[in-house]
């Protein structure tokens, strides 16, 4: 009874599944197109035509704007940015790596002028030393918990609740129980 | 002790989450603190024939005020530094950025003109090397031509009286070159 009564609950939530998908399918597929579409309307810098004389200066540019970020909108990188600053950014990025200069040099350029927030990778220092090493520092703390819980754990089952006189002792007294069974 | 733990991880993080709500993430510490004020050479937005340069501000603690006509938030500032200006504290430069001739002028004669000179900084170029990501910025300028501090967004009556002027007055203590 109980076996029937679930799997009609099985079936009836299957059918208003179907039905709210049914209902629901417009909504998804716009959903599903938004987000194949996602990379055309989040990356303002691919609106813009950039002229490179070398594919590979091509590809450095494009690697470098995402990991420099904008100062304006501070959570999104040049590449995503359609703040003005980030526009003058991405044209001195573009200018020093077209001058032939390196990827460093473009880097070091902003750096100089806008400091280490610039960069989505922060150099390891004496104010972001807790920033890399933090979670190196979580992992050791949690490896810790872990070992020392094992250790209990080990020495509690290192000691048998029972002795070996005790178990003796119970035996004989299960014997004795079950003789008195019989007896009645 | 164990039954007191959930209480103290809530305790330091709701610590933690307090000094975070205190913090201003738009103030990006300047890399500039402490060094010379980057080069510049431009034409002063009331006469295109005078120029400004770096070289001006030497000899004299100054203030660089990062401005624009379209920029709101300079229109807020505006009457707290016309005021330091008719109390002549110190000269106040302007940087013009990213504006246009006509219309910065038109709004100097509008709302009045604080600046000793404004140097006219039409592609942002200057604005660029001296780090500027939000106009209103304000940077105080040593005697040596040092940059020893950088507010960003408007200036107040409090900013003023608590972080500019302080500094203003120690460093006109300060032996000039």
């Amino acid at each position: 009874m109980t076996v029937q009564r679930s799997a009609s609950n099985v079936g009836y939530a299957v059918r208003t599944f179907r039905q709210m998908v049914r209902t629901a399918y417009p909504t998804l597929l716009i959903l599903l197109l938004g987000v194949l579409a996602w990379p055309l309307w989040t990356s303002a810098a691919a609106m813009e035509l950039r002229q490179f004389d070398d594919p590979a200066k091509q590809a450095r540019y494009e690697a470098l704007i995402k990991e420099l970020r904008c100062l304006v909108c501070q959570n999104q990188a040049l590449s995503d940015s359609d703040a003005d600053l980030a526009q003058d950014l991405r044209d001195e990025v573009y200018r020093i790596i077209q001058s032939g200069k390196t990827d460093q040099e473009a880097v070091d350029f902003l750096v100089d002028r806008y400091g280490d927030f610039v960069l989505y990778r922060p150099p390891f220092n004496a104010l972001t030393w807790l920033l890399w090493g933090g979670p190196l520092l979580l992992g050791l703390v949690g490896c810790g918990i872990v070992w020392r819980q094992w250790q209990r754990h080990r020495s509690a089952t290192a000691t048998p609740i029972l002795s070996d006189a005790d178990i003796q002792r119970l035996q004989q007294l299960r014997a004795q129980a079950d003789r008195t069974d019989d007896h009645s | 002790m164990a039954r007191l733990l959930p209480l103290v991880i809530f305790i330091v993080l709701v610590v933690f989450l307090a000094i975070g709500l205190t913090l201003d993430p738009r103030e990006v510490p300047s890399p500039f603190i402490g060094k010379p004020a980057p080069a510049f050479t431009l034409s002063q937005v009331r006469d295109e024939n005078q120029s400004l340069s770096v070289n001006d501000l030497q000899g004299r603690v100054s203030l660089i005020n990062v401005w624009a006509s379209w920029c709101v938030s300079c229109r807020q500032e505006h009457p707290v530094l016309l005021k330091l200006a008719k109390d002549k504290v110190l000269p106040i430069y302007g940087l013009n950025y990213k504006d246009e001739r006509a219309a910065a002028k038109d709004w100097l004669a509008r709302f009045g003109d604080p600046y000793t000179a404004s140097a006219f900084d039409p592609d942002g170029k200057t604005g660029l090397d001296w780090g500027v990501y939000g106009v209103p910025e304000t940077f105080v300028i040593d005697k040596h031509g040092v940059i020893r501090h950088k507010h960003t967004g408007p200036v107040t009556d409090q900013v003023l009286a608590e972080d500019i002027l302080p500094l203003v007055a120690r460093l006109q203590q300060e032996a000039g070159p």
